[in-house]
């Protein structure tokens, strides 16, 4: 029963903050005072909301809150109140206590004009000095919206006890934002509220400049200097805002194309069933999410420690079986392996919405991957940013095993000259088998992250493979570094462009620039260079 | 002599594709009209639409021939000028409704008005008159493949460089097409047609005549394949297929000839969307979508690309079963037959069924023949064309 747990933690509260404050009376003036809302007296009611509201009980908000709202109910016979909530439970306004029900005599609490105004000040000192810095906060920050002139008393005397440092700023951002508004106000005071409103420099603080209506000419003027001063510094941050929102666009796009720019890059094989390692990757995350959650829910925080390297098992194992059924038999026709391994996608997705069903599954975040902070004036997600540093060392543990690993050194040589490396007694057939299992686990890893952030349905994997694609046509084939230039790239200037031109809009003008890019340069922004000439 | 053998035998399987579309267009028609309901050799009307769509995929299975199986162009966007085709003449199915719209505007589509657009974009003009909606049927698919081509094979992007950008190209368009604002009917598209030419196009007789007219698309498309792939220009195209550089460095100008027949396949493909559009009812973006474009050129491989009367086979065939397969029970296996025959063709059949078909014919006839000429064997091997990219 939680409203009954609340409110003993609340009475519990109350009296641990009467002992600690010394308080003269236990059970004297605030139960009093309470017990006036039931005169049903308008004098009565004021006298006892001032009494409440400077009582320091942990009832006190409750109580005048409840009173805003018409949900503090009297009983006139027994002189007992009420606190409901719009849930129907209800609380003792005197004790705290829980109460089973409000008596059918109990009325709503009546309030006129005069009282309002006085209910309103004391709720806004009240919050203003809650004992939760939470709360506290937020009170600052509605008084700095309202920035009513009646609060600028409750906001100096919150401000002149306030020790915490950023309840602090803002009571000083409320207070400016009154003092800009209060017509009696010195031109000093309204100088410092300017400047104080400048260093907040967000888009409420822009809004309240010019809005502020008739000013002394100096104010007026520091007020403009200040409206460009945050105009500036808000593109600026919205500027970073599309470029954060470009790069973790680029890591999403890096890691679904990164797989592909193996297989392509060094096999020359266009795989068009990329995308449902990707897919089978992310369905790898379900399972292994679902046998946690039946078996053991205390492992749930590290199900993708566990998926990424099964889901690189299991799609690098299907690329495997791939390579050496279908495709060892299509080298040199890239054509005809462009409309296999599209046919393999066919059977690909198929088979995992028989298996899985085809409305999307639902996979989890991990705590350490919800959530979000702040950094300046935008906000960052955890999962963005786990997803662009495990795609950022991805990307470095491949580049490393590329260039330190025996297979490494065999990739690169089958890549460079294919007849040439098996002279030199490179087992080929071995290499192309792994290096498509490799690019296929990665895919599987991709689908890993991806699963964090997107549908986890048959379609996933579709919905990555033209933009793959780009990427790699557009960075260059059989360069790792042009698929991280260009998968940047392509992020960053789809985020650029989509608050110009709209989010459709800005995709297909990205398709139709890269299309114009290719006649320019049709290898690539960093193509092979060698003397072949095909056919 | 094996090149004139190979025109005769090409030539005998012209002429029974060419016997029987003509004996379809004018018996199925014939039947579906002249036969009372429900004898047994009356051809429903839902039969007539049916295989109207086949034809029209036929069309279109032929322009893709013509370029992957002559010239070596695999265009994964041919589903786009397709679509394009078959939007110029929703436009003008649209205009025909006039005043029997559900909002009775006599100007505006009703989407349009639902959308709240005070006047026709002028992208709509002209689409009233049907000369003119036939023009652009052709003129906006041959446009873009031209403007297209023109950039691409200039610089020389070839091979699956290609197949990807034009898949770019049309799912670019799929996108563009799927916007409310862009003027065509958004994610519904076109629909809801009433006439077309002053007659219903819900009545039997302009279902058959549309058939009887789709026959004679792929009969005339089929005979300006024919000519222009047995012509000079065809054996360049040929060339291109097999040794592009080569063919370069003989002097030819290899991107005017892939300019020029990338062009004529486009036109094509948009006659086939023409025709198709009437017959089905509607078209929407996702005629755009990547999918439908690789589709389409399985077609022509399971049929036999290069042997153009195979894409024509192979559109049938494989729309045939599709339409088998995914009305019943099989339904949820479609895409897994679909999937194996992707696989299973490029595989183990690669010259498609004609092409096999021929190559054992001519096999078995130069048995018959002549067992003892070494010499026409061995020329064989020289002037077959071979099956590159």
């Amino acid at each position: 029963m939680p409203a009954h747990l609340s409110a003993r933690l609340c009475s519990l509260a109350l009296s641990l903050f009467l002992i600690a404050f010394a308080l003269p009376a236990f059970a004297g003036p605030f139960e009093d005072a309470v017990a006036k809302f039931a005169n049903d007296d308008f004098s009565d009611t004021e006298e006892a909301i001032g009494v409440i509201a400077g009582s320091g009980s942990k009832l006190a908000f409750p109580i005048i809150n409840a009173l805003q709202n018409g949900r503090l109910m009297a009983d006139p016979d027994s002189k007992k109140v009420y606190v409901t909530d719009a849930d129907g439970k209800s609380i003792d306004a005197a004790t705290g206590e829980a109460v089973a029900s409000v008596p059918d005599s109990a009325t709503a609490v009546r309030l006129n004009n005069r009282l309002r105004r006085s209910v309103d000040a004391a709720l806004g000192s009240l919050t203003l000095q809650s004992p939760d810095v939470g709360t506290r906060l937020q009170a600052a920050q509605s008084v700095f919206k309202s920035h009513e002139e009646t609060a600028l008393e409750a906001v100096d005397a919150a401000l002149a006890k306030e020790a915490n440092k950023s309840v602090k700023a803002a009571l000083g951002e409320a207070r400016a934002a009154i003092l800009l508004f209060k017509s009696d106000a010195t031109e000093v005071e309204k100088l410092e509220a300017v400047a104080t409103l400048k260093a907040r420099g967000d888009q409420d603080a822009l809004a309240l400049l010019t809005g502020m209506g008739d000013q002394p000419a100096s104010v007026t003027k520091a007020a403009a200097s200040a409206i460009g001063s945050i105009q500036n510094s808000l593109a600026v941050w919205s500027m970073v805002q599309n470029a954060w929102y470009g790069l973790s666009l680029g890591s999403v796009l890096l890691l679904a194309a990164i797989g592909l720019a193996i297989t392509f890059g060094v096999m020359g094989v266009i795989n068009m069933a990329h995308g449902e390692m990707v897919m089978i990757g992310a369905y790898t995350t379900f399972v292994v999410q679902e046998v946690i959650r039946t078996r053991y829910p205390g492992l749930f925080d590290y199900s993708l420690l566990i998926a990424v390297p099964l889901a690189f098992l299991v799609a690098g194992a299907i690329g495997v079986l791939i390579e050496r059924s279908i495709i060892r038999f299509l080298y040199g026709r890239p054509l005809e392996t462009l409309l296999a391994t599209w046919g393999l996608s066919l059977v690909l997705q198929q088979a995992v919405r028989t298996m899985f069903g085809p409305t999307n599954r639902e996979v989890g975040n991990p705590s350490w991957m919800s959530g979000a902070f702040e950094l300046g004036q935008i906000t960052i997600t955890y999962n963005r940013l786990w997803i662009l540093l495990f795609t950022l060392a991805v990307f470095a543990i491949l580049l490393a095993m590329l260039r330190y690993t025996a297979l490494g050194l065999e990739m690169r040589a089958v890549t460079q000259n294919r007849r040439m490396a098996a002279s030199m007694g490179i087992a080929t057939s071995r290499v192309d088998a792994l290096t498509f299992g490799l690019g296929s686990g990665i895919a599987g890893i991709a689908g890993v992250a991806l699963s964090q952030i997107d549908n986890v349905s048959p379609n996933l994997g579709q919905s990555y493979i033209i933009d793959s694609f780009m990427v790699v046509v557009f960075g260059g084939v059989g360069n790792l570094w042009g698929t991280l230039v260009g998968a940047f790239t392509l992020g960053i200037a789809n985020k650029f462009l989509e608050p110009v031109a709209g989010a459709v809009l800005g995709k297909i003008a990205i398709l139709v620039l890269i299309i114009l890019f290719i006649q320019k340069r049709p290898r690539g922004l960093f193509a092979l260079k060698g003397r072949a000439v095909e056919a | 002599m094996t090149p004139h053998m190979l025109t005769r035998s090409l030539d005998r399987s012209a002429a029974i594709f060419l016997a029987v579309v003509a004996g379809c267009g004018i018996l199925i028609p014939l039947s579906n009209l002249l036969l009372p309901a429900g004898s047994f050799l009356q051809v429903p009307t839902y039969l007539v639409a049916l295989w109207g769509k086949y034809v029209c995929y036929a069309i279109l299975a032929l322009s893709i021939d013509l370029i992957w199986g002559y010239c070596g162009i695999l265009s994964l966007g041919h589903g786009a000028f397709f679509a394009l085709g078959g939007y110029a003449m929703g436009m003008y199915l649209m205009r025909q409704i006039g005043t029997r719209g559900v909002y009775g505007n006599p100007i505006l589509p009703d989407f349009m008005v639902f959308l709240n657009w005070e006047k026709l974009p002028w992208y709509w003009y002209g689409f009233d008159m049907f000369w003119f909606a036939a023009l652009m049927v052709l003129v906006v698919p041959g446009l873009l493949a031209f403007c297209f081509g023109w950039l691409a094979f200039r610089s020389r992007v070839t091979g699956v460089y290609l197949s990807i950008i034009t898949q770019a190209m049309t799912y670019a368009l799929l996108l563009a097409f799927f916007r409310n604002d862009f003027g065509f009917g958004g994610n519904n598209g076109l629909t809801d047609f009433k006439d077309i030419l002053g007659f219903n196009v819900q009545a039997e007789g302009t279902r058959a005549a549309l058939f009887a007219l789709s026959c004679l698309a792929l009969i005339i498309g089929f005979l300006i394949c024919r000519a222009i792939v047995s012509s000079k220009l065809g054996k360049v195209l040929i060339a291109v297929r097999d040794a592009e550089s080569r063919t370069r460095f003989l002097g030819y100008r290899v991107e005017s000839y892939k300019l020029f027949v990338f062009t004529v396949s486009a036109c094509m493909a948009g006659v086939a969307g023409a025709l198709y559009v009437p017959q089905v009812g509607i078209i929407n973006p996702s005629e755009f979508a990547p999918g439908n474009s690789i589709e389409a050129v399985i077609w022509v491989a399971v049929g036999g690309r290069g042997t153009l009367v195979g894409a024509a086979l192979g559109a049938v065939v494989v729309n045939y079963a599709k339409t088998f397969f995914t009305s019943g029970v099989l339904a949820p296996y479609w895409l897994f037959m679909l999937g194996a025959l992707f696989i299973l063709v490029t595989l183990l059949l690669p010259k498609g069924i004609v092409g096999t078909f021929n190559a054992w014919w001519d096999q078995s006839k130069e048995k018959r023949t002549s067992a003892t000429s070494v010499s026409a064997a061995a020329e064989d091997g020289v002037t077959e064309p071979k099956m590159a990219e």
